[in-house]
Order: structure tokens, then sequence, then C-alpha cells
């Protein structure tokens, strides 16, 4: 309907954002309107059904766990901060940011806190590793049926052994960070 | 007047120092579409240096591939915009397809208050008039014309009478249609596709030419109206139980297309209602008949009134007093040179093309989505689809790694 975006979205909550996520204006108040535009119920919130209504999120493999990631622990939905917040990890590193004020707070799109999203996706359970189940598990989504059990270990236990430098027979953040690629790509494709 | 009414606006924004909501202009993000395939390989490429051919095995950061693309149609997808209003990039001085309507200047205001009352004092009592007017006269005299006995007058009357309530019908809602290429009108025995924004459609193409409906049967009002309609020329109208069995639906429709002295069938293929900027799919049915195809694009502008039907949002008879006090409906109808089926095409691809004609014409993009979207969450075999692709990309590689 008409006039509330620009009415429920008040000046101050913009300026807020924006000193949070780095947005521009513009951006906020378009993403406001996607938002609600999403919020069938029109509540202020989005369900995780809202979010599976959209059909290419919905054929993604990994969509749920994308979804999850907007949600904190345990909560079932998100306001539109929550959703602003979230979706900040994936604004550009521009370069002016790069020589920032050192004594403020890490922004939410550096290079470690998009590292910290991608990590979070693998780790379902929160205990700041991956464990070989979970890495199972990611990748089963993935593949679907396409891959036997065992090929599908052969992966998981291959990876584990390349990124694993401390023999726990786990990823922790740190090797995350190091396995190959994963360092370099994370600027240019997130 | 309305380009004006928006720079009035945007400069009166201006001077007050607010922030304009500027729906139109850029979108969040510029997205090309690439294979999943080539994406991967494109992100394993840029990070690092040895030649990867030979390794596409699994690496832990595939998963941004998947992440980005799931984000990205958070922010911004194809599919769920096409169900409720286009956006303007230029206001039409109707509240309800503004965002940023609050008092900036007293001549906007009063504008748009002329603009009000003209609408609602003037030009929707006239309408509504002439609609009753319209509905009444046609079911009157299409049973009158029943009463006669089958032959050459009676087709000749039926038409007539068609044709003037229908036209009384257009002018009901002020509509200014300009028909392009008549030549290829549809002819007997064959079928008339079209793409589908609203209700409103069936009267614009019936008010120049003569048409066999097809739908479900309704009761009340919409019941009356289908069943005088039958006695004067015959249409198709299904029993609600009917409608699911499509055996049944395509031997009538079949059997109908086959009796040339029948009128043209016309049917709507997305299945409903899709807000004229793209075209979603074509459900195969009408094209498995076999029958010559007649493609028409309808394309209206959005500029005098929006005819979208939004119908989880609003009713028949809101949606329709919603057009009356809009300024107008104008729209442009292409008549398409007619297709048929060709050899070794099935009824999928046939369809897919007759949709890229019509897309073409209108300007509109042309979906694979289906249409049914709108109500129905989407089917997981294509999501298999998406895991199948990646699953090829990793086993081409497994052999040499497996004992």
């Amino acid at each position: 309907m008409g006039s509330r975006a620009s009415t429920l979205l008040r000046e101050e909550e913009i300026e807020e954002i924006k000193k949070e996520t780095g947005f521009s204006h513009s951006q906020i108040t378009r993403l406001y309107s996607r938002f609600t535009s999403l919020d069938k119920g029109e509540n202020g919130t989005l369900s995780r059904e809202d979010f599976q209504r959209i059909p290419e999120l919905a054929i993604n493999p990994l969509g749920d766990r994308i979804i999850n990631a907007f949600f904190p622990e345990g909560e079932d939905q998100v306001n539109f901060r929550g959703f602003m917040r979230t979706l900040a990890h994936f604004r550009p590193i521009e370069d002016n940011e790069k020589n920032k004020n050192p004594t403020a707070s890490e922004p939410l799109n550096s290079r470690s806190n998009k590292l910290l999203f991608a990590f979070r996706l693998y780790d379902l359970d929160r205990d700041d590793k991956i464990s070989r189940d979970e890495l199972l598990q990611v990748l089963r989504m993935m593949v679907g049926v396409n891959i036997s059990d065992e090929q599908l270990g052969s992966i998981a236990d291959r990876t584990i052994q390349e990124a694993d430098t401390n023999g726990d027979s786990c990823i922790s953040f740190q090797e995350f960070i190091k396995a190959s690629l994963v360092e370099k790509l994370c600027e240019t494709c997130f | 007047i309305f380009t004006w009414a928006t720079l009035r606006i945007e400069r009166g924004a201006k001077e007050k120092n607010h922030h304009l909501y500027k729906p139109y202009s850029n979108a969040i993000i510029a997205r090309e579409p690439t294979s999943l395939e080539e994406e991967i390989k494109e992100i394993r490429r840029s990070g690092s240096n040895k030649d990867l051919d030979s390794a596409s095995e699994f690496e832990m950061s595939d998963i941004f591939y998947f992440a980005r693309r799931g984000v990205e149609s958070i922010m911004d997808d194809e599919v769920t915009k096409r169900f409720s209003a286009e956006e303007l990039e230029s206001w039409n001085l109707l509240t309800r397809s503004n965002n940023n309507f609050t008092y900036i200047s007293l001549r906007l205001t009063v504008l748009w208050g002329l603009g009000l009352l003209i609408r609602y004092g003037f030009l929707l009592p006239l309408r509504v008039t002439l609609a009753f007017t319209g509905v009444g006269l046609l079911v009157f005299l299409t049973s009158v014309i029943g009463l006669l006995p089958n032959g050459r007058m009676k087709n000749f009357l039926s038409e007539k009478v068609h044709l003037m309530c229908y036209r009384i019908c257009v002018r009901a809602l002020t509509a200014i249609i300009t028909y392009h290429d008549s030549e290829n009108k549809p002819k007997n025995g064959g079928i008339c596709v079209a793409n589908h924004t609203s209700p409103i459609d069936v009267i614009i193409l019936a008010s120049d030419g003569c048409y066999a409906m097809v739908g479900q049967i309704h009761g009340g009002l919409m019941g009356v109206i289908q069943r005088s309609m039958v006695k004067a020329c015959p249409h198709v109208w299904f029993e609600r139980s009917e409608v699911k069995d499509r055996h049944l639906v395509a031997k009538r429709l079949s059997d109908h297309v086959q009796d040339k002295s029948k009128l043209p069938i016309l049917i709507f293929p997305e299945g409903t209602c899709i807000n004229n900027t793209s075209v979603m799919m074509f459900k195969k049915g009408s094209f498995e008949i076999g029958a010559t195809v007649y493609p028409v694009a309808i394309k209206y502008d959005p500029r005098f009134g929006d005819a979208f039907w939004n119908s989880s949002k609003f009713g028949m008879v809101s949606y329709l007093l919603r057009m009356m006090s809009s300024w107008a409906i104008v729209c442009s109808v292409w008549y398409l040179p007619p297709m048929s089926r060709e050899e070794g095409e099935d009824a999928v691809q046939f369809a897919n093309r007759v949709k890229a004609a019509i897309a073409r014409q209108g300007g509109l993009v042309d979906l694979l989505w289906d249409g049914g979207l709108k109500r129905e969450k989407v089917k997981d075999t294509f999501k298999e689809e998406q895991q199948k692709l990646y699953s090829k990309m990793l086993v081409a590689q497994l052999k040499p790694c497996l004992h």
C-alpha cells in the first residue's frame, strides 16, 4: 500500500542503521521497502516462511542455512534492524573505510566478520569448531542425493586433513581462514 | 502535468531537506545471469595461482557462491515483485501509487484535491451507471436472442449484441485502447492466447471481436451473465468438478475448436494475474490441442491507472471501484501473426515460443517461473537440479581420488 514505507521508518532510525551498517540512505529505504514487501503478516518482523516464499532462495541448496543466519539464537522473528545487520556483512569493503579510526568497533562488513558469517554457515552448534559431521551435513545439502556416502565421506576427510593443523580432526575458525582460497576469495565474492 | 507534479515534489523535498524515497532508481545490486559451474570455477580461479583445470575438487569456499546467490535473492528477486503493482517513475496524482505523499506545497495539494473531486464526484458515478447499463443489456438481449432458432440470423445478431455491450462496458471504464495489426485477428477454429493482468483483459479483447470464453461456472451475478451468454452463442463453461479433470477439459476444447463454425477460444495460459511487467510460464494445456494459436500481447500504460488485480489484496468489487476511479485505462493490444506447433516441437517448447513472441512485442520480461508461485511454494525439483549441477562438477574430478 501507499504511504507505509516512509512514515514507518523515522529519520533517527535511518541514521542509526546507517552508522551501524554503513549502508547509504537510499539503500536503507530501498531495503526497507523490500522488507515490508516480504513481510506478509504486516507485523514488522519476518519469519522463516516469509523468506522461503522467495523462489530463488527456496531452490538454493544452502537456502535454509542462509535463512538461519538471519535469526538470532532461538528466535523465530527478525525485525528490520536485525535484517540490516545481517545484510551488512555483504556490503563490499570500500577503500576509504580501511583507514578509519582504529579504536572504533569493527564494521560489520570487515573481512573477519564476513569470514565469521561463512564459518557459521558450517558450524551449526556454534561451538567454534567445524566437526566432520557438520562438514558432511553441509556437503550433503549441496549435492543432494547425487553422491554416495562414501564418496562424500572421503571428500570431507580430505578437506579436514588439508585444513586441520593442530590435529584435533576439527576445523577451528583460524584454520578455516587459512584454508586455501578462503581468505583471498572472501573479498572478491562477498 | 504528471511530470510537473513529480518534479514539484522533488523540489519541495530538497528544500525541506527531506530525503526522497525514489523507488525506481538504482537497484541495490546488479546481477548478471551466469551458470553455477562457471561461477564456481571463476571464484576458484581468481583465488589461486595454479592451473585449475585439473583440480575441481571441493573447497570450503564453495559455499561463498551459494551464500552470495542466496543473499542476492533476498535483496531482490525476479519473481515476488511481479505479484504486486508496478512502481512508477512519475506520480500520477493518485495517492495509492506514491509513497511520499506528505504536504509539500499548496499548489500540489490543490491539484490533487481537484483531481480527487473530478474522479470521485464526476467520473465514478458516470462510469457506474454505464457499467450497470452494459451488463443489464447484455443479460437481457442475449436471453432474447437465445429464443431464436439456430442459424445465420442468430449468429449475426449475437455478434452485434455482444460487441455493443462490451463497448458500453469499455466506456464504463474509460478504456482507451489502441489495436495494432488487426489483420491478424483470430479466426474461427483457432485459440487466442494473451498475457493476463486483470479480468478487464476479457472486456478489452471482446469489444473488438467475438470469442468463445472459457471458464468456471460461478454462482451469483457472474453465473447469471454466463448462463445468458451461452444462450446466444456457445461458450465453454466448466463445472467446478470438471476443472480438475485435464483430459475432459482438453476434449471439450478440441471439440469446440474442430467445429469451424464456432468462435475462437480465448485463453490466458498464465493461469493468474501478473502485474504487466513480465510474462510468466504458460501452462501447456492449451498448446497440446493442436489448433492454430493466435497470440495477443496486451500492455497497459500505468500512468493513468494501474490495471493489475492483486487478488490477495483486493476483492473484485473494490478492484472495480478502483478502476473506475482512476483517470483512465490506457492500453495497447497487438495481434501477432498466427503460430502452429512445428515438427518435433513438444507442447512446452511451443508454449515458450509463443510466450517469447508476446513478451517481445509487449516489451515485457520473459520469465520461466510459474505464475502459480503467487500462492504456492516452489517445487523441490528445482532445488534438486541445482544440487545435481554442483555434484556433477565434483564427481567429474573425483574418480582419480578414489581407490
